[in-house]
């Protein structure tokens, strides 16, 4: 089923893609992992008894229930009139950007104005050296430079800059010049002369507030904190509170970004002398399933998946892992095409 | 065409009052879908259901609630939730101040153009005192039930409200260990100064067009008139050498290129 507008961001946190940052002929491999995770608060919709509830869809004339293989994606044309279009046409139309991010220019870190950035990924080494990994952070660390590049990720260009801070490369995705409206196309009106005497006023009750560092402790965020007291009191008095039954499909996206993070940037060098770290180190015991259940360790290694592992996945899983290994034709497999295709390709 | 303004809000900080009309800087260009009945080619309508009997619930009957990691479900009254709302206010209230550039990016989330509303004087005297100052505000505001935080900052002659991401939404690279390896041999780490240097330049925003939505589009108008789809072909990657040795190439090919440009 293609995915609906919008899914990108209910990924967030889990969005995985691998590929290469290239500059010059050098091509460094990386994964990329938000930088941004699912706020803690967001809620579920339940009924009023407390069964979670399921977004399906239905025909509009009649409501008669589809399956994910009955929907397609349309381009409405006129009103009313609509071109389908798969996901694989799109995939098609970008073939030799989805897996590299070609860095073409490096511009000074400084110059891009803060009005073009949208969201941050990071990159971590993947591949078994972190040595162009490193040299690349290195340099456009000590340099104060960003590359600039365009990448195609699920359906949509990026524009990023990839920017180094404390060895770690990330890529900020930057909003396209016409995406940004000027001051004259909202239509601010044109500056006025200023009274020195009023600027200078400012700048003094500016002064009274100043601080040279940002404590980002200040973004903390009320709404959520007395959502989470509400919770709390809930839970302690046992007033509305029910024990969630077992989901079989859609498990919801709760992982741990930063134990995720610091893992996938924990990659040595296999060909060095230093102490030998296993590739990637056993889930830990405390993990839940459904912390793994889609990210690092599907993604990572669908060459081992078997079919009784793949049979546990939920048809969503398995489509995004067929977009990740670019099986054509998945829009129109049932579950168990997708698993077969899986295993094909794998 | 002049854009009409979102909200209309007072910025506050010691004894200064300037009130302002917050627009939006960012005009959505992406192309959209619909989701459609394969067989109809009809959009198709999304409702909840019941997973265990099927049935579909009323929105006026749908729950939100808040599940635990012990995977308990506090289901919250619609009563419970407005009372969480936020008292509504005119006020953008600055708290602080810190130099340009000390809130990382990695907290961004949206830009807003301010305007002037009535004090235009008092409006252009602030963007000049931070433009002067170089300092951002760190600013908090309820609009539409919604609490935000966000940098107040110049922009030209003009202010700015940058909505900041909330603590916890983001991990900031400091929390973070960089990868670690043998250490890194000083003329590869030359080589590829170098090479970062010889590609160095001009950042130009206006050389960057969403090239891919425009052959979206394509796509959709040729399908729509029956044509034959060309789809581009993929480069054959060339495979890898040794790291010292791509550098080197590489330089060669980045300075050629700059003295022929």
């Amino acid at each position: 089923m293609p995915e609906a507008e919008g899914e990108e961001s209910s990924a967030e946190g889990s969005t995985f893609w691998s590929g290469t940052i290239s500059f010059g002929l050098v091509s460094v491999p990386v994964n990329l992992l938000a930088a941004n995770r699912s706020q803690r608060t967001s809620l579920r919709m339940v009924t009023e008894e407390g069964t979670r509830l399921s977004r399906r869809y239905f025909t509009a004339a009649d409501l008669k229930p589809l399956d994910s293989d009955q929907i397609v994606r349309g381009y409405e044309l006129e009103k009313d009139q609509f071109v389908v279009v798969e996901d694989e046409e799109l995939e098609k139309l970008a073939p030799e950007r989805t897996r590299d991010i070609d860095l073409r220019v490096f511009v000074d870190t400084r110059e891009l104005d803060p009005i073009y950035f949208e969201r941050a990924y990071y990159l971590t080494p993947a591949g078994n050296s972190t040595k162009a990994y490193r040299l690349l952070a290195r340099v456009m660390e000590e340099t104060g430079k960003a590359g600039i590049a365009t990448f195609v990720m699920r359906a949509k260009e990026y524009l990023i800059a990839i920017i180094a801070e404390n060895g770690i490369i990330r890529a900020e995705t930057l909003r396209f010049g016409e995406e940004v409206r000027t001051p004259e196309m909202v239509g601010l009106p044109e500056p006025t002369d200023v009274k020195p005497m009023d600027v200078k006023r400012l700048e003094k009750s500016i002064e009274k507030l100043a601080q040279k560092k940002f404590d980002p402790s200040e973004l903390k965020d009320g709404s959520a904190e007395r959502l989470m007291k509400l919770v709390e009191k809930k839970l302690g008095s046992g007033k509305d509170v029910v024990k969630a039954q077992d989901e079989d499909d859609e498990p919801s996206d709760v992982i741990d970004l930063m134990e995720m993070l610091q893992r996938s940037l924990a990659v040595r060098d296999s060909d060095g002398d230093e102490d030998s770290a296993p590739s990637r180190p056993a889930k830990k015991p405390g993990s839940s399933g459904r912390s793994s259940s889609k990210s690092t360790a599907t993604k990572s290694k669908p060459a081992g998946a078997r079919k009784s592992q793949l049979q546990a996945k939920s048809k969503a899983e398995l489509y995004r892992q067929a977009t990740e290994l670019e099986i054509e034709g998945r829009s129109g497999m049932s579950k168990e095409q997708l698993i077969e295709a899986i295993q094909r390709s794998a | 065409m002049a854009a009409r303004a979102m909200w209309k809000g007072r910025i506050r900080f010691g004894d200064v009052d300037v009130p302002v009309k917050l627009y939006s800087a960012v005009q959505d260009q992406a192309v959209h879908f619909r989701l459609l009945d394969a067989k109809r080619k009809e959009p198709i309508k999304q409702q909840m259901v019941d997973p265990e009997t099927g049935d579909v619930v009323e929105y006026a009957s749908v729950r939100k609630a808040y599940e635990t990691e012990d995977k308990e479900l506090v289901i919250l009254d619609p009563e419970e939730l407005a009372e969480l709302e936020p008292p509504e206010s005119r006020e953008i209230e600055v708290t602080r101040f810190v130099p340009l550039e000390a809130i990382s990016h990695v907290w961004y989330d949206r830009p807003y153009y301010l305007g002037p509303d009535d004090n235009a004087a008092g409006y252009f005297a602030l963007a000049k005192a931070l433009r002067s100052q170089e300092r951002e505000g760190v600013a908090r505001w309820v609009m539409r039930k919604k609490e935000y935080v966000g940098s107040l900052r110049p922009e030209g002659d003009y202010l700015m409200l940058m909505t900041l991401r909330h603590a916890g939404e983001v991990v900031p690279a400091s929390a973070l260990k960089a990868p670690a390896g043998r250490e890194l041999d000083e003329r590869e780490v030359r080589m590829a100064r170098q090479l970062v240097e010889a590609m160095s330049g001009e950042f130009d925003i206006a050389a960057y067009r969403d090239e891919y939505r425009e052959r979206v589009l394509d796509l959709v108008q040729a399908k729509a008139a029956g044509k034959v789809i060309k789809f581009p072909k993929a480069e054959k990657k060339t495979e890898e050498k040794s790291l010292a040795d791509v550098l080197e190439r590489s330089l060669q090919v980045a300075k050629k290129e700059k003295k022929s440009a």
